[in-house]
């Protein structure tokens, strides 16, 4: 095993140009583990924790750019406004210690369903930064994930930074385990209203071979929505528009059984986080709008 | 020197400063948070080697060919050996069978077994050797359950069994089998007003003790071999290893390391042996640390059972009779089963009078990992099922089910079904009183002035509601646990006491053999010492096989054993010194062979206070030593027909009460508070009583909510061997834990002590569980309980 | 390969490791360092944790050749890192250049060889102690490390940020009750000491 330490992106990308199975290691919380228990001996190993830039973020107009190693405790702690579903999803991975080391890029480079950062990246909106020799490219969220374990990457490429829309509107993520702290998600859900389109965007983790939308849910609702006016007249939902709405998400499920939880109760706590995170985000945009109202 | 069962008094030493009663803090405390106490896992040698396990990939199967040579010829690779490597005509071993190969012969039976073993001069040199070692399996079909171990045609786990229960069990693939009949089950059940019936399974729980498996073997120049490791019983692992060595037992050598935690499973052997067998075969030192992973597969587990119970009671609530049969599945080997079948027929009704019951236990062979030892065994399964049933005939029967539980409890003078009168205290009822008696947590503790905090919430950070769906439940339990070893069985330890003069002070140097796993023994053996001596200054002398045997750390026992062997060793100790000091100075005072002379504050004083020498200068120019065994008070085998027999020297009872919220949508659970009240004896260490009262009940908790290992009964593979998957709570799953603690002291103990460990482990999961019914209104009749089962998505 | 590093203001360097080995192999096997504990090498337990340029990691998960040249304070440095803090006025980060500096070469205090008796503690390893978070104390060390990281930027918890900010640290013996009467004690401690 060979460990190549790049001390820039240009010469990770060389590196990673030169040896196209080299693993990228950052945070290190999913590489260590395979290595540690002896499941992975890549031949090389690609250290990127002395590639400055992948820690930064940066805000643009629509969005914010965060480099991939960002640690999730620097999401939680820095991007709660800009990105509050992707600063709760970060608050609901593994540990302290691991969030302190661990980035969305690692995320995105396992592309494990049972990512944290997903939901709410696929709800929220986002672009992957991916780049290699041969130049820059950015990749649709929707477009990433594209089997299990398996990602939208060439095999020369790195992922520099995910480009996340800033929020327009409330966001919520949801997580659920068998354990209330430290625990791989047995499914996951991310809501996000975008006011400003008058649309919704899903996420769910865990409960389908990739993370997926709820495309026929979001649909629905963004029907639903717009029919009665509630953008407008900030209306509390119909526990039926609800109810459909939480319908759909867990019919978007393609979950299986396994030794965390099963199939059909992946579908059901779907369902039921949909059902809360509309609650919830709904709540918040007519709070929001009241405010609003008030001070005009 | 007392005789056994003799009223013990506290004749001696109470004032001195940091003797029994007080929270003295432990001796190894600053070590541990240092980072500087030597766990097994941290020894270190020049130039040593490192072994690797080779373990089976298949649960069942003939092994047609093992090829080691590419492995052998790989750099850096000292040694590799197999079946056919070992050096003596004993290739078996085990706790009280000895059907546990050292490496696979010719079969594996579970899932990780160890087949062949290297040694190399890097963990990953050894870990790429043992991947290169070819072994090819022919699969057989698995045994996985009582069905399919009994069938007619089913394959025998261990052909030719000729162990001392081969004799009377009714299949080969039954390990041991225990009725308990006494009075008249059916004709009992007549009179009964109401009948509840229950089928309850528990689920197999992991020690997850977080010190893996671990030490160093190093060659000595006679040939033998020292072992560093951590173990509960070093002179257990010695008569296991040194027959298989091929060494007498006094060239295997052996000395405690710092045990990283226990619970039971570091009762069989792990990697003792091969260590021990490497060693001796390169010459080198080599060391053997279990990652996380092997850890799964390098000891056993608790039983997990199936649990069959008939409950009769009269209207007014009494209990007519119980039927029960508990099957308990061993795995592929035998290590504890034997007296886990035991305790669990002879505590399967809890602390409960009745007078006629048909009791069946039996514990399985079958591929499926091997179980044995865990804190509270047999009785922790037998808790869950007999606390179900109390809650499910309370309902039955429209009562509170406190109060039934009350009118039904034991106290002291009850015959147990075994026929042995309760001797001691039983406060069964007043404990249950004591737990329901305490302040209930407030409600919607989650509601902060921000709002909900989800940390207090179900689902805890996952953010999973902020209130909805959430219900309190309460729960109640209370259950029963032996204490020591049973069934006849020697069970004593050995102290050696050592008094002398150092640096102008009196010294007591206690030597134990005993394995200190965390729970304080070493505190407890200097405030016995300093107590019994009159001194401040104790030394504990490190553990090794230099000293007799302390029995085993388990079964709650060595306060009371190795405790009561320092206790009668420092007695002996103390008797010299007087002798020493009539001899001495007899002649000035009267005293001396008059009044009854007691150590204290390093001086020998009289019952009167008198002082009448300094212990320093008494002891000028001599020391006292002593090393002597202590034994409880016998005990005797359970008759395999009936079940009658003075089978237990004590028992220990704990009741707790479970609060508990439960997002009933989403199935997830929050204990809130988990209060229990347990009867001690006597506290002699307050503070680590408390710990171990809350370090049980955690342990119960997490066998409730999360802990299961899980088989696939297809193939019998262990799905889930790692921290990622087996999960145990963490802080934010652990509620407060308020104890009362009781004082009732058993005379026939030393210091009216009571064995403490395990009860709070029993109680525990059935309370939470009884609290999550009460939430759900559901049946649930296993344990874990996980989402899919409050969520009807099983 | 070859790796420098700090560890607990001393500069080391280990030889020939292999470039898949941890941070948390090369402390215990290779420099003398086995406080922090190998529980389960997978960041579930946090037995393993150090602080990597005052961050809290679990070292497990560090790939050696990642600690190249960067600042690793384990447990057996607790003391003198709690001790340089104190001095010089509760530096937050742990990241203050001068303080490090000041340890190295600081040779260890002189103890008794069997029970650490007149051994210099942290404030939170005393209060370990006293509260009897201390049974089979494996886990101690990593609780240590994460408990005298969160007392340094919240001096005064509330019972809940003491259960999240140690809910990477398992422990089997206590039930955490102990541990969180330590965190309190040592938290007020703190306070008295202000």
């Amino acid at each position: 095993m060979d460990f190549l330490r790049p001390a820039s992106w240009e010469e990770a990308l060389a590196a990673k140009a030169e040896h196209p199975t080299a693993v990228p290691i950052a945070g290190g919380t999913d590489v260590m583990v395979e290595i540690n228990f002896d499941h992975r001996r890549p031949g090389h190993l690609l250290d990127l924790t002395r590639v400055g830039d992948l820690y930064e973020w940066e805000a643009a107009e629509d969005s914010v750019r965060v480099g991939a190693s960002v640690p999730y405790t620097r999401i939680m702690e820095n991007l709660r406004a800009e990105l509050p579903g992707l600063a709760l999803a970060s608050h609901t991975v593994a540990s302290p210690q691991i969030r302190n080391r661990g980035g969305v890029g690692g995320n995105l480079g396992t592309a494990s369903p049972a990512g944290d950062a997903h939901p709410a990246l696929l709800a929220a909106g986002a672009e992957v930064e991916a780049e290699s020799v041969r130049g820059s490219r950015r990749i649709p969220i929707d477009e990433f994930y594209t089997g299990v374990k398996r990602n939208a990457l060439a095999p020369d490429e790195l992922i520099r930074a995910v480009h996340v829309k800033k929020a327009d509107g409330p966001q919520q993520y949801s997580k659920v385990g068998t354990r209330n702290a430290m625990v791989i998600a047995v499914c996951a859900f991310g809501l996000a209203l975008h006011p400003r389109t008058r649309t919704v965007r899903t996420g769910i983790g865990s409960a389908a071979p990739t993370p997926i939308r709820a495309k026929a849910a979001e649909e629905f609702l963004n029907a639903a929505l717009e029919e009665g006016g509630f953008w407008d007249n900030g209306k509390i939902i119909t526990p039926s528009v609800a109810q459909r709405f939480a319908q759909l998400c867990s019919g978007a499920c393609n979950p299986i059984d396994d030794v965390r939880g099963t199939a059909s109760y992946r579908r059901h706590a779907v369902g039921v986080m949909a059902r809360r995170t509309l609650t919830w985000t709904w709540e918040s945009y007519r709070g929001a709008r009241r405010l609003t109202e008030g001070a005009a | 020197m007392p005789t056994n069962g003799a009223p013990t008094k506290i004749t001696q030493g109470s004032r001195t400063k940091g003797g029994i009663g007080e929270s003295t803090l432990r001796p190894d405390g600053t070590l541990k948070v240092t980072g500087e106490f030597a766990y097994s896992s941290d020894m270190w040698h020049e130039d040593m080697l490192w072994g690797q396990i080779l373990r089976s990939t298949v649960a069942h199967a003939e092994i047609v060919s093992i090829d080691t040579s590419e492995a052998l010829a790989t750099a850096g690779v000292y040694a590799v050996m197999t079946y056919d490597d070992l050096p003596t005509e004993v290739k078996n071993y085990g706790l009280e069978i000895q059907d546990t190969p050292v490496l696979a012969h010719g079969k594996v039976r579970h899932h990780g077994e160890p087949v062949a073993i290297v040694a190399a001069d890097h963990p990953e040199t050894a870990r790429r050797a043992a991947a290169k070692i070819k072994v090819d399996y022919r699969e057989l079909p698995v045994i996985t359950d009582e069905a399919s171990a009994t069938a007619p045609d089913a394959i025998l786990v261990h052909e030719g069994r000729d162990d001392h229960h081969s004799g009377h069990v009714p299949h080969p693939n039954i390990v041991h089998r225990q009725p308990i009949v006494r009075g008249d089950a059916s004709r009992a059940a007549g009179r009964a007003d109401v009948i509840v019936r229950g089928e309850y399974t528990f689920g197999m729980q992991d020690q997850a003790f977080l010190g893996p498996e671990s030490g160093l073997a190093v060659p000595d120049e006679d040939g033998g071999v020292h072992l560093y490791v951590a173990t509960q019983w070093l002179h257990s692992d010695l008569r296991q290893i040194a027959p298989v060595l091929g060494l007498p037992e006094s060239k295997v050598r052996m000395t405690l390391s710092g045990v990283g935690g226990a619970f039971g499973g570091r009762e069989d052997l792990s990697m003792q042996i091969h260590a021990c067998l490497l060693a001796l075969r390169t010459g080198k030192p080599v060391k053997i640390v279990y990652n996380r992973f092997e850890s799964f597969f390098g000891h056993v587990h608790r039983h997990p059972a199936k649990l069959y119970y008939e409950h009769g009671a009269t209207r007014d609530g009494r209990l007519t009779h119980v039927r029960c049969r508990i099957v308990l599945d061993g795995g592929a080997y035998a290590s504890a089963s034997p007296a886990v079948v035991g305790n669990a027929s002879s505590l399967s009704i809890g602390p409960y009078v009745v007078e006629d019951v048909d009791i069946e236990a039996v514990a399985l062979y079958t591929n499926n990992p091997p179980c044995g030892a865990m804190r509270g065994f047999g009785a922790v399964q037998a808790c869950f099922a007999y606390e179900a049933q109390m809650d499910k005939l309370a309902a039955e029967l429209d009562m509170d089910p406190v109060a039934l539980r009350q009118l039904n409890a034991m106290e002291q003078g009850t015959i147990m079904p075994t026929g042995q009168p309760v001797d001691s205290p039983a406060p069964v009822a007043e404990l249950l009183r004591r737990v329901k008696a305490m302040a209930l947590p407030p409600e919607r503790q989650w509601e902060s002035s921000e709002g909900a905090d989800v940390r207090q919430l179900p689902g805890g950070l996952s953010n999973t509601t902020h209130g909805e769906g959430v219900v309190r439940g309460i729960g109640y339990a209370v259950g029963i646990k032996n204490v020591g070893f049973s069934e006849g069985f020697d069970d004593y330890s050995t102290a050696k006491v050592r008094m002398e003069v150092v640096g102008g002070e009196p010294v007591a140097t206690v030597h134990t053999a005993m394995a200190e796993v965390g729970q304080g023994g070493v505190t407890v053996h200097a405030q016995i010492a300093r107590s019994e001596l009159g001194v401040t200054q104790v030394t504990i002398h490190p553990a090794d096989t230099q000293v007799g045997s302390a029995g085993s750390t388990s079964a709650s026992r060595q306060t009371y054993v190795t405790g009561g062997a320092v206790k009668n060793s420092c007695e002996l100790v103390r008797e010299k010194v007087l002798e020493i000091g009539r001899r001495k100075y007899g002649s000035y005072h009267p005293a001396w062979a008059t009044a009854e002379l007691l150590l204290e504050g390093g001086k020998v004083v009289t019952d009167g206070g008198e002082v009448l020498t300094d212990l320093a200068d008494l002891l000028e120019g001599e020391s006292v030593e002593v090393e002597a065994e202590w034994r409880h008070r016998p005990t005797e085998p359970f008759d395999l027909r009936t079940g009658q027999g003075n089978g237990h020297v004590q028992y220990s009872f704990a009741a707790h009460r479970a609060v508990v919220e439960v997002d009933t949508e989403l199935g997830l659970v929050k204990v809130i508070e988990l209060a229990c009240a347990q009867d001690v004896g006597k506290a002699l260490n307050p503070l680590s009583v408390i710990g171990q009262i809350q370090g049980g009940t955690t342990q119960g908790l997490g066998v409730a909510v999360m802990e299961e290992i899980v088989v696939d009964p297809k193939t019998a593979k262990v799905r889930n061997p790692s921290f990622t998957d087996y999960l145990i709570p963490t802080i934010l799953d652990t509620p407060t834990i308020p104890v009362d603690v009781l004082e009732l002291a058993d005379d026939h103990a030393p210091y009216g002590l009571r064995g403490i460990g395990e009860a709070p482990t029993l109680s525990s999961t059935p309370a939470v569980l009884a609290a999550i019914r009460n939430a759900t209104g559901l049946a649930l009749d296993r344990t874990p309980v996980r989402p899919e089962h409050l969520t009807g998505t099983a | 390969m070859r790796v420098n590093f700090t560890v607990n203001g001393r500069r080391q360097e280990a030889d020939d490791v292999w470039e898949g080995e941890s941070l948390l192999y090369v402390l215990r096997e290779r420099l003398g360092l086995p406080g922090s504990k190998n529980a389960c090498e997978q960041g579930e337990c946090g037995s393993c944790t150090v602080r990597l340029d005052g961050v809290p990691v679990c070292a497990c998960l560090v790939a050696a050749g990642q600690a190249e040249g960067r600042e690793v304070v384990t447990v057996e440095g607790l003391a003198d890192y709690a001790r340089q803090r104190a001095e010089h006025g509760g530096c937050a980060t742990g990241s203050c250049g001068t303080f490090l500096q000041d340890t190295r070469g600081r040779a260890a205090q002189g103890q008794d060889s069997q029970t650490g008796e007149g051994t210099e503690l942290a404030p939170i390893q005393q209060a370990f102690i006293d509260a009897g978070a201390v049974q089979c104390g494996f886990c101690t060390p990593g609780l240590l490390v994460a408990a005298d990281e969160m007392l340094e930027h919240n001096p005064n918890p509330t019972d809940a940020d003491i259960r999240e900010a140690l809910s990477g640290n398992l422990c089997r013996c206590t039930g955490y009750e102990k541990i969180m009467d330590a965190v309190r004690l040592a938290a007020a401690r703190q306070g008295e000491a202000v």
